[in-house]
Order: C-alpha cells, then sequence, then structure tokens
C-alpha cells in the first residue's frame, strides 16, 4: 500500500497537483486578508461618520437649547435598542446622561478619536469591559460629550472572515489532495497499463497493440501515435523476415547449382578442358549470385532512405534519352525497335544514377519479354521510352508490345524475387521490377504497370521536387490500402 | 610495373600478388594502413591498391595522407562498399578509381595497367592512330584508310576510349563507367552490341581486325600487324 501510494504521489499529476493547491492557497490567504483588512476600513469609515454627523446634531441641540435639552435628547437616544454609546458630562466629570457607565478615568479630558473600554450604566463594576471608537467632544461652558460605537460588531465580523478562510482552506486542501490523489491514479493506471502492453511488446509479441481509450485526449492521440508506429515496425519486421526467407531461397538456389557444378566436374571431368569448362561455368554463376547480392543490396539501401544525400537537380528526359541509347542496339539485335519520346526537358530532383538503373531495368525487361514474342511473330515491335513533366510530377514510361502482366498479377509483381510463373525460364534474378519500384519509393514516388494494349506500359511517377521530408509516402500507401 | 597492395586479407592479399607476379608485374604487401603509407611514401610504386577497411588507420585516410604530402601515385580503392555514394566518397578522398568487391582479377588487372599508363598520359594527343584507324579529337572525324567512318556521338566516345587506352585491356564495366558514366550493372549485356556495332563500322571490309575481343575479360584496340 505504501509503495502504491508513493508510486502515485511521484507521479507528474499529483506534483502539478500540488503545485497547483500551494498557488490557490497563497492566492486564498491574500484574497481573504485583503477582504479582513478592507472591511475593517470600511467599518471604521462608517462609525467615523455617523458619530460625526451625531455629534453635529448634538451641538445643534446644545446650541439651541443649552443642557437641558442636550440631556434630554441624549437620553432618548441612549434607550433606543441598538444606539450608539453617549455621554455627557459636567466639567467636573459628573454623568449627566447617556447609557456608557464607566471609562477608564482621563477618557474625557481630551477632545478628538480613541479607541477605549467601556462599560454600560446597567452593568456592575464586575462584569467585562467592551471596546469602543468614540470621539470626545468639549462644548462650550466645560460640558463634554462623548458619541461612540461599540466595537463588538466589527470584531465579530472579522471573526467570521478569519474562520471562513480557515475553513475554506482546509476545505481546499484536502478536496485538492483527493483530487490530485484521483486524477494522477487514473492517469497513473492508464500509463501503466500502456508500459504493461509495450514490455510484452518488447518481450517479442509485435502483435501487441496499446490500449486507446474514446475521448481523445493526449494519452489516447499518444497510444494512436504508438501503435501507428508499432503497425510500421511489425510491417518493417515482416517485410524483413519475407526478405531474408526470399533471399535463403533464392541465393541458396543458385549456391547449390554452384556446388553441384564443382562437385560434379571433380567427380566426372577427365580431361583439362571439363576442368576449364565446370570452372568458367562457376565463375558465371558466382558472377550472376554478385549481381542478385548487389540488386539486394541496392534496394534494401533505397528503401531504407540512405540514398536521399545524394540528390541532385537534373533532367529526367535527358536520363531517359541516354538510357534509351544504351538499349537501343541491344533491341535491334532482338528485333525489337527502341523509340525514345522524351522532348523537351523534364527537370527533377533525385538520385540520377538510381533513377537511370532503374529506368534500364524497366527497358532490360521490356527487351527481356517482348523480343522472344516479336520474333516468334515475326514482326519487329516497339519498346517505347517516355518522360514527360505533368504538373509537379515527372513521369517515366516504358511500354512493351510483350505478353505484358495480368492485371491480378501486377501487385505481386513489383515484389522482391517474385518472377511470375510464366517467365521463369528467362534469365534475370527477378529484381528489376522491384529495384524500381524502391527506386521510386525513395523518391515519394511509385512504380505503376499497367496495360499498353498489347504488352506492359511500366510508369515512375515521381514527384518533380523529389521527396517530401517526412514519411507522406508511407501514410499515402497505408491509405489506399485501406480504401 | 612495380605495385603496392595495401591490404589486411592474409589470402587475398597472397592471392593478388601471386597473379601479379604471374602476369609480369612485381607486387609488395603491406597488411594494416600505416605499414602501407610508409612503404607507399618511401618506395616507388606505380599503382597502389588500397583496400578501404584497414587496421591501424583506414584506407580513404591513407591516401588522404599521401595527397597531402604531394606524393601522386594513382590510387585505385578495392571496397567491399560498392554503393554509388561509397564510390564518390573514395574518389573524392583522392582515389583514381574505386572496384567493389567481389571483384575479378581481370577486371582488376584492366584498371591497374590503365592507371599505371595514364602516368605517361596520351591525354594531350588531338589525334590517336591505331594501324590506319585515325580519330581527330577535335573536328570529331574517325577515318580507316582513306575512307572516313560516320560514328554517332555515343560510338565516338566509345572509339576514343578504347584508343586512348590502345594496346590495354578495357572491360566492360569501364567502358559503361567512362563512356556512359553510369555505374550500375545491366543485367543484359549491353556493351557487347554497341561494340559489335562499333566493330561492324571500323573494321568490316577489312583483312586486318583492330578491334580485339579478350575473352574473359573485355575489348582492345591495337594494331594487330605489330604485335
Amino acid at each position: 500500500m505504501m509503495t502504491a501510494l508513493g508510486k502515485v504521489v511521484r507521479t507528474t499529476a499529483f506534483k502539478l497537483t500540488l503545485a497547483y493547491l500551494t498557488v490557490f492557497a497563497l492566492f486564498a490567504v491574500f484574497l481573504l486578508g485583503y477582504f479582513a483588512l478592507n472591511t475593517k476600513r470600511l467599518f471604521t469609515e462608517q462609525v467615523t461618520e455617523a458619530v460625526n454627523t451625531e455629534i453635529n446634531g448634538l451641538v445643534d441641540h446644545f446650541n439651541a437649547g443649552g443642557i437641558r435639552r442636550l440631556t434630554l435628547v441624549v437620553d432618548a437616544r441612549s434607550r433606543r435598542p441598538g444606539s450608539s454609546l453617549y455621554l455627557v458630562t459636567t466639567p467636573g466629570a459628573d454623568g449627566l446622561a447617556g447609557n456608557v457607565g464607566s471609562l477608564p478615568t482621563g477618557a474625557m479630558d481630551k477632545q478628538g478619536w480613541a479607541e477605549t473600554v467601556y462599560r454600560r450604566i446597567e452593568e456592575t463594576e464586575n462584569s467585562e469591559l467592551h471596546s469602543a471608537l468614540a470621539r470626545v467632544y468639549h462644548l462650550p461652558g466645560g460640558f463634554r460629550l462623548l458619541v461612540g460605537r461599540d466595537l463588538e460588531e466589527r470584531d465579530r465580523l472579522f471573526q467570521v472572515v478569519l474562520d471562513a478562510g480557515k475553513w475554506s482552506a482546509a476545505v481546499v486542501i484536502i478536496l485538492g489532495l483527493v483530487g490530485g490523489f484521483f486524477v494522477a491514479r487514473r492517469v497513473l493506471r492508464r500509463v501503466d497499463a500502456m508500459t504493461e502492453t509495450t514490455r510484452t511488446i518488447m518481450g517479442g509479441n509485435l502483435s501487441g497493440r496499446l490500449p486507446v481509450g474514446s475521448s481523445g485526449d493526449e494519452l489516447d492521440r499518444l497510444a494512436h501515435n504508438l501503435n501507428e508506429m508499432l503497425d510500421r515496425i511489425e510491417a518493417l519486421m515482416r517485410g524483413l523476415k519475407e526478405v531474408s526467407d526470399n533471399i535463403a531461397h533464392d541465393l541458396k538456389t543458385p549456391l547449390t547449382r554452384l556446388r553441384n557444378r564443382a562437385e560434379e566436374a571433380l567427380r566426372t571431368a577427365s580431361s583439362e578442358k571439363d576442368y576449364r569448362a565446370a570452372l568458367e561455368g562457376t565463375i558465371e554463376e558466382s558472377d550472376s549470385l554478385i549481381k542478385t547480392f548487389n540488386a539486394l543490396l541496392m534496394i534494401a539501401r533505397a528503401e531504407s532512405g540512405q540514398a536521399r544525400e545524394n540528390m541532385v537537380d537534373f533532367d529526367a528526359a535527358e536520363a531517359a534519352r541516354s538510357v534509351g541509347e544504351l538499349y537501343e542496339p541491344l533491341a535491334e539485335e532482338q528485333g525489337l525497335s527502341l523509340e525514345v519520346d522524351a522532348p523537351g526537358a523534364a527537370p527533377m530532383r533525385g538520385n540520377r544514377e538510381l533513377i537511370s538503373q532503374a529506368l534500364a531495368n524497366l527497358v532490360d525487361n521490356a527487351i527481356k519479354y517482348a523480343g522472344p514474342l516479336a520474333k516468334a511473330n515475326g514482326t519487329v515491335s516497339a519498346v517505347t521510352v517516355a518522360a514527360r513533366s505533368d504538373g509537379d510530377r515527372v513521369i517515366l514510361s516504358v511500354g512493351d508490345a510483350g505478353p505484358g502482366i495480368p492485371e491480378a498479377d501486377r501487385d505481386r509483381a513489383v515484389e522482391r524475387f517474385v518472377r511470375l510463373e510464366k517467365s521463369r525460364s528467362i534469365p534475370g534474378s527477378g529484381l528489376g521490377l522491384s529495384l524500381a519500384s524502391a527506386v521510386a519509393r525513395l523518391h515519394g514516388g511509385e512504380l505503376r504497370l499497367g496495360d499498353n494494349g498489347p504488352g506492359l506500359r511500366a510508369e515512375l511517377v515521381l514527384p518533380r521536387n523529389g521527396p517530401v521530408p517526412q514519411s507522406v509516402p508511407q501514410t499515402e500507401e497505408r491509405e489506399e490500402r485501406a480504401a | 610495373m612495380r605495385l603496392l597492395i595495401i591490404e589486411d586479407d592474409r589470402d587475398a592479399a597472397d592471392y593478388l600478388v601471386r597473379a601479379f607476379r604471374e602476369t609480369g608485374h612485381v607486387a609488395d604487401h603491406a597488411a594494416d594502413g600505416e605499414e602501407g603509407l610508409a612503404m607507399a611514401l618511401d618506395g616507388d610504386y606505380d599503382v597502389l591498391i588500397v583496400d578501404r577497411m584497414l587496421p591501424k588507420r583506414d584506407g580513404l585516410s591513407v591516401i588522404g595522407e599521401l595527397r597531402a604530402k604531394k606524393v601522386e601515385t594513382p590510387v585505385l580503392i578495392l571496397s567491399a562498399l560498392g554503393q554509388v555514394d561509397d564510390r564518390v566518397k573514395g574518389l573524392r578522398a583522392g582515389g583514381d578509381d574505386y572496384l567493389p568487391k567481389p571483384y575479378s582479377f581481370s577486371e582488376l588487372l584492366a584498371r591497374v595497367e590503365v592507371l599505371a599508363r595514364r602516368r605517361g598520359g596520351r591525354n594531350e594527343e588531338t589525334v590517336y592512330r591505331v594501324g590506319d584507324l585515325e580519330l581527330d579529337r577535335l573536328s570529331h572525324r574517325v577515318t580507316r584508310g582513306k575512307e572516313e567512318v560516320i560514328l554517332q556521338p555515343r560510338e565516338f566516345r566509345l572509339l576514343e576510349y578504347l584508343m586512348k587506352h590502345a594496346g590495354q585491356v578495357v572491360t566492360r564495366t569501364m567502358l559503361l563507367e567512362n563512356v556512359w558514366d553510369y555505374h550500375f550493372d545491366p543485367q543484359t549485356n549491353v556493351i557487347d552490341v554497341h561494340i559489335s556495332r562499333l566493330r561492324s563500322k571500323i573494321d568490316k571490309g577489312f583483312s586486318q581486325p583492330l578491334l580485339h575481343t579478350i575473352r574473359g575479360a573485355g575489348y582492345m584496340i591495337r594494331d594487330g600487324s605489330r604485335n
């Protein structure tokens, strides 16, 4: 229990509550003090004014009717309930009229205001003294007049304010502490739930997700964002696993072939010529392994975004012409015509080398698939390499008149190592399209496969100004999938 | 040629030393960056072959130190880091050529020979001649015998590079890098088709072929009658 309490007390929410409580209490003390002082001042002012008015009235009576009239008036007023304090004395300090019994000696000697103690005339010598605020006025003929007000009322009021202050302070502190405790415990409970979940996720259960409430407060938003991050991590992990599985499969196959070839040579070769042929075969096999490996590294690098450092401004149309020119003789040799349709400039920001490589892969693919078909049909079909600017995008496309890819297979064709069943007989690592796709994503764009009627049309759709710094393409990707 | 191989992998280094000796060159070996730097500063080498990741002192820093001391011996960087930006980093550090591992020896040999020959330099010549083939670098005219050969701009650059290194093996990758400025590996051997086109323009109809295919390595342009 103690540790649980300590845990709550240590939370940020509780500490914040304490801080607010202190500030609020200080403010309340200040406010009450101000109120009390002002009340006191106001009361005194009222007393002063009332007493002054009465004295003026009584002096008028004195002036009009002498001491007899004054004593009559004072006596009359003294008997009213809740009346002020009055005392009229002779020059020898003998009381003539009024409701004040005893005063400290010499209290009437000095004119002006004074706080003094008194007893009412009806009270005995033993009864308690009261305090009063009174004014002494010396009348002509040596008579003295005292008018005052009892201060008990003021003191009582002050006491009431003080009591209110004490009680409200106590209530505020208790409520604050209890409230802070509950708020802190509520927050703590949710954070504890999050901590618990993250611990299981760290333990290896990547499918765990943080609980998200319905209130949409900051904790919910945090949980929501963390969940999205976990989704992303899970997707990446799954991708990584797929990649390693694929690597294992597609690298092991040629490695096995390589090994078999060497073994077979050892077993069966009888002449130097046989050995030579076997060795040449192994070198060839390892070269193609290296190519596959390089392509994989390349994709990994493009996907991790490392190649973003080398982005420059260049003309994509020129890059398309250059790639077209590199492949034109090969296309011709394969019975195809390669046409470049990139008349204008298509300036963009990106990694020229990677985009050229992606484009080269697409052209290579087009020639590989369209070539045999053209030969079989005995016709010359065209491979078209095109580049154009389209608003804030640059579109590089390669179209062929080959067999194309059925619509249902297009998504899969972009995945790593996927070689659609029909194409197993054609040499290649199966990485061309996935590399092109990785390059497009690196630039914040995408690779679109479409129908060229007949044949395949592959388009690299790239943003003209390079990738947006944030992970926007990924969000878009997710939305598309959800749609 | 006198070569210095700075490479920490004993097997790889031994293999290179043996292979260079077999092809008629002298190769020394240093096993770490400090030793390599000291040997490169003392000895008179034609080409240095430097691995990037070395104990004691990494390859790029060895090259930087040499260049700072005004040692201009050509350097070929060998590295397992083979991406374009690694290459750029290596060349920026003062390397003259960059070859990613794993490499074939014929590729390495061809590149080292080109680097060694570069010191003599054929850069200043405005007309390259191989046999009766002539290439004028200023007027962009190519003639074989008395006939003019009409070449596309890229074919001209291809021939120019081959003739600049006449008598030396030039690999497909070297052509791709120097003529096309691409540093990736096209899946199909596109270079072969370009070469056969060029060959049909300069060699067709002549009894003495000049553009030769060197098996397992690359191409070479040379005057057959002289060798």
